[in-house]
């Protein structure tokens, strides 16, 4: 009998929540894939993170849904000189706690993103990369100084949220609860519990465009089926990482709005392209031979062979954009000579015998298969598709957590164990030259350069380029040369093979609406009301 | 009695040390959690850095030498992923999970006693039959399905129940509960629900089979004989004899219900410790999954130690062979 009456309770409970939360149009609930780390904007540089930390902090740039910079805590910036950038503050922006915002904010909060001591990813590439000078020009000019001319300097700088310098002494633990979270941000920090809820305050003395919202209430629900079915029930009224397969019938639903758009990551297959002798691949007939994977044109039948058509109809969806290159077009960057590959089973074949191959070889394709959209699906197809051309390819996925380990690149005296592996990237400045220096460029510990490149393509020509490049303040002609840089890279010596981007899918109730941000992040205060 | 008591908690501490080696040489084995951790764009010094400042630069016996030294003295080491103590992160998640299990259990005894005895004293009756298939049911079917169809039908086509996470909570003796206010207990209903199936079928078998056996023992003869009511039969004579076999299972199961709660708290986004092991599983956040086993080993090794406890107060045969011994 308690029993029933418990359950009668409960629905009624239920249905008195629900009246409840309709009265508040000013309160949005959101249930994310993603829970942050933390609440302090410099412990770890991550998506999950930098989407929190962006609204309860600003930064010099903001960065709009497509990556573009536009001002935020400095109205102005240019290069004054081939080594210094100035950047004028904006005045009369306050934080959260009635504080006055000037240069000193500024300053102190690059040394502390930098430096701080517990970071698990710092920003210091940012802060410090190239060689960065802060130098005080007045309360509200700052000139940044580099012993070479930086082109990336806005870019790298619009990655970084301001903290007050009144925070000094303090790290994540008093971020975390609340003490120090305190920035100039579209919202304040109400209350963190982790794995439960994460809520905003609407900041009434932001700079900027005041967001829709009063209350932001964050949810972290990890599981996609979970989380769609808190959308369909009312619980949230937006959320993020919609898996592929459901898009259709949410297409269909009428009380469901869906935003799509393209995303900074490409899926794309490295191959080893530094062993003679690899691993992971054999002669027809298991015997051992050469490394197949260092002759361009066996990259180049590879790609061929593989029909991206098949692959985003089939196992995205349609929802997903085939890839010729690093990054989509549009951005910075970009070369417009490179297409996608056509799919040629017949022309690979060719390429294959004459690169030797005659009767193909055996190779195993290793995948990740709880890191990308469909992962497992992917490696399993390409691995078909290759087979049919004479490359017998075993796919082999296993979870991120081992997968990243084995298939880590620790320069040339310790390679990937993996010779022939499907990843993905997302470019954080974006533009080309994130990938390119991560993924292309000779591995250099110097330098910086290659940390992700787990095939260890290189190649003295396109490094050339792509430090010419980074050298290159003017935009046009930067452009110009990453574009060029990518034409070697992927266009003639087939480094890496891209297959597509990723397109994202977040849903709304009916009646708001969302501009789809290539970063992959969720902002509250991008949904708005129709 | 202490004797018994002492001599337990000594092989507990034993057991302890033991799971301690083997969880912390095999977390060590599985995955990179530094690849886990950064940021794709983070450069080789990076990397490094972070290495550093989480200890993993040194050889996993220096590591765990390391953590033991720690646990002596209650630090169970920090959480890579947040920085905060582990055993911290897993305390503020504890009230959760105990209140989510504890109601699984309670309407595991709530439903499935009284469902059992009914079908074991009357078990050719079309009701009894109906209560075992839908046992057979509770017991096969997975977790995670029901969970999902629970959400859809009460949350997404009826809209009766909230469909996810933890309703409002109040403080109770310094702990956040959700029982004790509607919201909470809306949120509730479902997960625990979900999660108490498959103990109210075996409830249900267990106390259909004990009351089968009993029912025609001797005693029960001679109580139906003195002319008692078959109320009274059935609450004290029936029940108390056939609650032995129960409260050592569900003394067993609940310790299972804290551990294992792991699916239904993923489905329900309920935050309590089996959903915090999952993240921690997949971000291999080393400290807090060592801290988790450890915490649940001890769980275990105490509800075992209470259920022989419960044992001697409800049967006094065993009392009687302590003393003796």
């Amino acid at each position: 009998m308690f029993f029933r009456k418990s359950m009668i309770a409960a629905a009624f409970a239920a249905g008195l929540t629900a009246a409840a939360s309709a009265g508040q149009a000013q309160t949005i609930t959101i249930g994310l894939g993603t829970e942050p780390t933390s609440i302090d904007p410099h412990y770890h540089n991550l998506g999950p993170n930098n989407q929190i930390s962006q609204h309860i902090f600003s930064r010099l740039m903001e960065q709009d849904d497509k990556q573009r910079l536009f001002p935020g805590l400095a109205t102005e910036w240019k290069a004054i000189d081939d080594t210094t950038w100035e950047f004028k503050l904006r005045k009369g922006v306050k934080f959260h706690d009635g504080s006055d915002f000037n240069v000193d904010d500024v300053i102190f909060t690059m040394e502390r993103a930098a430096a701080h001591p517990n970071a698990k990813s710092s920003f210091k590439v940012f802060t410090h990369g190239g060689g960065k000078e802060y130098v005080r020009v007045d309360d509200y000019t700052l000139h940044v100084k580099t012993p070479k001319p930086y082109p990336l300097m806005a870019v790298d700088l619009s990655t970084v949220h301001i903290v007050s310098d009144k925070s000094k002494g303090h790290w994540e633990g008093d971020f975390n609860n609340g003490s120090q979270a305190i920035g100039t941000g579209p919202f304040k920090f109400v209350k963190w519990v982790k794995g439960e809820i994460l809520e905003f305050e609407r900041n009434d003395d932001y700079w900027g465009k005041k967001p829709h919202w009063k209350h932001v209430i964050i949810k972290p629900i990890k599981s996609a089926p979970s989380r769609l079915a808190a959308l369909l029930a009312g619980d949230v009224d937006f959320i993020d990482q919609v898996p592929t397969i459901d898009v259709k019938n949410l297409k269909n639903n009428d009380k469901i709005t869906l935003s799509q758009g393209i995303s900074n990551r490409v899926i794309y297959l490295h191959l080893d392209q530094y062993r003679d002798v690899t691993p992971f691949a054999k002669g027809p007939k298991g015997e051992e031979i050469k490394n197949p994977f260092k002759d361009v044109r066996v990259r180049k039948a590879i790609s061929m062979a593989i029909s991206r058509d098949l692959i985003i109809e089939r196992i995205m969806e349609g929802i997903a954009v085939k890839a010729g290159q690093l990054l989509p077009d549009g951005f910075f960057g970009v070369s417009d000579k490179l297409k996608p590959e056509e799919y040629d089973p017949e022309g690979a074949k060719k390429l294959l015998a004459e690169a030797g191959y005659p009767n193909g070889f055996q190779t195993t394709l290793h995948g990740p298969n709880n890191r990308y959209i469909n992962d497992a699906k992917i490696v399993e197809a390409v691995a078909q598709m290759l087979s049919r051309i004479g490359i017998m390819t075993t796919p082999d996925t296993m979870p991120k957590s081992v997968f990243f380990k084995r298939g880590k690149n620790r320069g040339p005296e310790n390679p990937p164990e993996f010779s022939f592996l499907l990843v993905g990237w997302g470019s954080g400045t974006g533009e080309a030259s994130s990938p390119l220096r991560s993924l292309l460029a000779t591995y250099s510990k110097e330098k910086g350069w290659g940390s992700s490149n787990r095939g260890l393509h290189s190649n003295p020509k396109m490094d050339a380029v792509l430090e010419e490049a980074l050298a290159t303040v003017d935009d046009t002609k930067r452009a110009a040369l990453l574009a060029k840089a990518t034409e070697i890279g992927v266009g003639e010596d087939m480094g890496l093979i891209p297959l597509h981007y990723q397109v994202n899918t977040w849903a709304a109730k009916k009646g708001l609406k969302y501009l789809a941000r290539t970063d992959e992040r969720t902002v509250a205060y991008d949904i708005r009301p129709e | 009695m202490t004797v018994f008591i002492i001599r337990r908690l000594l092989q507990s501490i034993a057991v302890v040390l033991v799971m301690s080696f083997i969880v912390f040489v095999g977390v060590n084995i599985v995955g990179d959690p530094v690849e886990m951790m950064v940021s794709d764009e983070a450069d080789q010094a990076e990397r490094e850095k972070v290495i550093k400042s989480m200890g993993l630069d040194k050889p996993w016996y220096i590591q765990y030498a390391r953590f033991i030294g720690g646990a002596l003295q209650g630090d169970l080491g920090k959480s890579f992923v947040y920085g905060e103590p582990a055993l911290q992160i897993i305390a503020h998640r504890i009230p959760a999970t105990f209140e989510l299990a504890l109601a699984a259990l309670v309407m595991a005894v709530v439903v499935g006693i009284p469902l059992g005895v009914y079908a074991g004293l009357r078990p050719d009756t079309v009701g009894s039959k109906t209560i075992m298939a839908g046992s057979i049911l509770g017991f096969s079917l997975p977790t995670f399905w029901v969970g999902l169809m629970f959400i859809m039908v009460f949350a997404v086509i009826l809209g009766w129940l909230p469909s996810t996470g933890r309703g409002d909570t109040v403080e109770l003796l310094g702990i956040d509960v959700s029982f004790l206010t509607m919201d909470g207990l809306a949120h509730l209903f479902l997960p625990a629900f979900n999660l108490a199936l498959f103990k109210i079928s075996m409830v249900i078998r267990l106390t259909r089979a004990g009351t089968r056996e009993v029912v025609h023992q001797d005693y029960i003869k001679f109580a139906r004989a003195k002319g008692l009511s078959n109320r009274r039969v059935v609450l004290v004579h029936l029940m108390k004899n056939i609650m032995i076999p129960v409260v050592t299972v569900l003394g067993l199961e609940f310790g299972g219900l804290i551990a294992f709660s792991v699916v239904t708290e993923t489905v329900f986004a309920w935050p309590g410790m089996g959903k915090l092991i999952i993240d921690s599983i997949q971000s291999l956040d080393r400290p807090v999954i060592v801290a988790y086993l450890m915490i649940i080993v001890l769980i275990f090794v105490i509800i075992n130690l209470v259920v022989d406890i419960f044992y001697s107060l409800l049967d006094p045969r065993v009392r009687l062979s302590e003393i003796k011994s």
